[in-house]
């Protein structure tokens, strides 16, 4: 059985007033759902209470990740698997094996938390055209989404802040949930 | 309200809002391409096709149809190889490098050069694998266990160094750039309709927009940026020890790791700079890559010339120094000798005399000059890879095999196949895709541009 959330949709034309907006909102004791932006705006994931993003941890993990793979790699096949004299270079010449180590070290970074990001945003090329609150939050306005039912006030007195905080518009939204 | 810097001029000009941005950059996306792309476009693809056929019989017939001889094993494949990756390393120097340094000028012609950094990899690549003489082949150069026992490659090849540096190279950037694109995606997806629609929803990922999405965004493009700022740094370094880690008189030089990079970023600029002032005029962007840019990026390619200069003093320098016979002939031969001295005067004027003008402001700040003189700096760079390249083989330890370099129809051939491949690609990326990063102009566009008013 579907149920629906009623959402209030602030929309601004500046990321200076959303900035301000969102301040006075929380300090109000409003909760907000998310905001939505044409381009990243500094200080807003701050401004929201989200705490800063893992993903460097992860590029950092999957980078050791790299490392520790290339050395098996160029150890093991060069060292161990098949060991043959070139110029009579030591079999394990480490110096010779950073080039590679390093390489790989980047590559398993880069894509390991590209991928990550993707699978944690829910980012994939099929199967969505994904739910816009107000399509013109890609073009030129800023937007900032209350969920009613988990908030205290009601939406006149919610209407009411936005218009005070700057939006240029509010409008509201019904969407079913499945 | 704005504050213009009373130091730094606007980036952006012509008093545009964020919704301009979106207007103009999605224009040339979603209107009929025009009469001049549709000319260049037919014109790129016909270099594409003769030069399609001049590979295919060298593929086919083999690297003999090449000018190689007894002594020179290497010519223009290499040459081509070492310019275009070289090319290619000023896309990820702005999007990475000016990134962590916080310079603002990169955002309206990073997203064009990264293209250019892609575009010209895959250039390089094919004459990676077009040298190999046996291309099917071409997977030996990967650590794999193959059908003879447990054989694997050298690893302490340069060149299988090279296997990996430039396959990274191309996988970052590639993943670089498309992260970039995606949130553009959005924005022309949620302009489109029909066909469009979906084919750009596919290629926006279902990008939303939120703050949580921008955060994580933000995050991927700095740890990238990290990450890419010591491979461009690292890949050049790599391709310069295929030759100075042999002991060819000419190659066997500890300079060329900086030497090369310094190099990259030199040709790399000059090609940007041909790239968008023609980009500009055909898509009317003066407005985003203005003056400023040009003179920003001539700064680099002034700086990155000079330090050419004194590498190609230094070499000349250290091979007096070292007292070793082979290696001053070499460089005297280059530049004195009967066979050579015309590529190695080239070199000199178009990479060390001809940027120097850009220390004038009027000549930096000329689009006419500008124009020249980065078209003049890459024949230059292909000159200095030649040089290296041929100079060194040509005159060996023993007289009896010297021998000199004339190219073959092929030659020229497999050279115009990677110019019509990459104007090609950059033609249809510039058709299909944002030509300039809308999202990080917008972002700028409040502290940087020439607004008229604001509320």
């Amino acid at each position: 059985m579907s149920k629906s959330t009623n959402y209030i949709i602030g929309v601004f034309n500046d990321e200076d007033v959303l900035m301000d907006a969102v301040g006075t909102l929380r300090s109000s004791g409003v909760k907000i759902q998310e905001a939505y932006t044409p381009f990243p705006v500094h200080g807003l994931d701050d401004a929201l209470g989200y705490k800063p993003s893992n993903l460097p941890i992860a590029a950092f993990l999957f980078g050791l990740t790299g490392t520790i793979c290339a050395l098996l790699l160029t150890i093991g096949t060069m060292g161990y698997d098949w060991p043959m004299d070139i110029g009579g270079k030591p079999y394990i010449p480490l110096p010779h094996f950073i080039p590679v180590t390093f390489e790989l070290t980047i590559l398993l970074a880069s894509l390991g938390m590209v991928a990550t990001f993707l699978i944690i945003s829910n980012l994939k090329p099929w199967g969505h055209d994904p739910f816009m609150f107000d399509g013109r939050s890609t073009d030129d306005k800023f937007l900032i989404v209350i969920d009613l039912d988990k908030n205290k006030m009601d939406k006149v007195a919610l209407t009411n802040l936005f218009k005070q905080t700057g939006a240029s518009e509010v409008n509201s939204k019904i969407v079913e949930n499945h | 309200m704005q504050v213009t810097s009373p130091v730094r001029p606007p980036l952006v000009t012509g008093g545009k809002t964020v919704s301009d941005v979106t207007q103009d950059i999605s224009r040339h996306v979603e209107n009929k391409p025009t009469k001049l792309w549709i000319m260049a476009f037919t014109l790129s693809v016909i270099t594409l096709c003769y030069g399609s056929y001049c590979l295919w019989t060298t593929w086919y017939e083999g690297i003999g149809m090449w000018g190689l001889n007894k002594t020179i094993g290497w010519a223009w494949d290499i040459t081509n190889f070492v310019w275009w990756v070289g090319i290619g390393h000023a896309g990820t120097l702005i999007s990475a490098i000016l990134l962590l340094f916080r310079q603002k000028w990169r955002t309206s012609i990073n997203r064009a050069a990264e293209a250019m950094t892609i575009f010209a990899v895959i250039c390089a690549a094919s004459f990676i694998v077009a040298h190999m003489g046996r291309p099917w082949l071409a997977y030996w150069a990967l650590p794999l266990p193959n059908a003879f026992g447990s054989l694997w490659v050298n690893f302490n090849s340069p060149l299988v160094w090279d296997v990996f540096a430039i396959s990274t190279y191309f996988t970052v950037s590639l993943v670089f750039w498309y992260i970039g694109l995606v949130p553009d995606f959005a924005t022309i997806r949620e302009r489109a309709t029909g066909v469009r629609r979906v084919a750009y929803g596919a290629l926006s990922l279902g990008w939303d927009g939120s703050a949580k999405a921008w955060q994580r965004y933000e995050a991927v493009s700095l740890v990238l940026a990290g990450c890419s700022t010591p491979l461009v740094l690292s890949v050049h370094t790599i391709v310069s020890m295929d030759f100075a880690t042999s002991v060819i008189p000419g190659w066997h030089a500890t300079i060329f790791p900086p030497y090369f990079v310094a190099g990259a970023i030199f040709s790399g600029f000059a090609m940007v700079l041909t790239l968008m002032l023609i980009t500009r005029v055909v898509f009317r962007l003066e407005d985003y890559i203005t003056v400023e840019h040009m003179e920003s990026m001539n700064k680099v390619i002034v700086l990155t010339g000079s330090i050419v200069g004194i590498a190609y003093l230094s070499e000349f320098f250290i091979a007096w120094y070292s007292h070793v016979p082979y290696e001053s002939y070499t460089f005297i031969n280059r530049a004195f000798g009967d066979d050579y001295w015309w590529a190695y005067w080239s070199m000199m004027t178009c990479n060390v005399i001809s940027p120097q003008l850009f220390w004038f402001r009027t000549v930096r700040r000329s689009i006419a000059w500008t124009f020249l003189l980065s078209i003049v700096v890459n024949i230059g760079m292909w000159f200095e890879r030649f040089v290296i390249i041929a100079t060194s083989l040509s005159r060996d330890f023993i007289p009896s095999s010297w021998a000199y370099f004339s190219p073959t129809l092929y030659d020229i051939g497999d050279y115009l196949f990677t110019f019509g491949l990459f104007f090609t690609l950059f033609l249809l990326f510039a058709k299909f895709f944002p030509v300039v990063n809308m999202a990080e102009v917008k972002a700028i566009i409040k502290s940087s541009s020439a607004k008229k008013d604001t509320k």
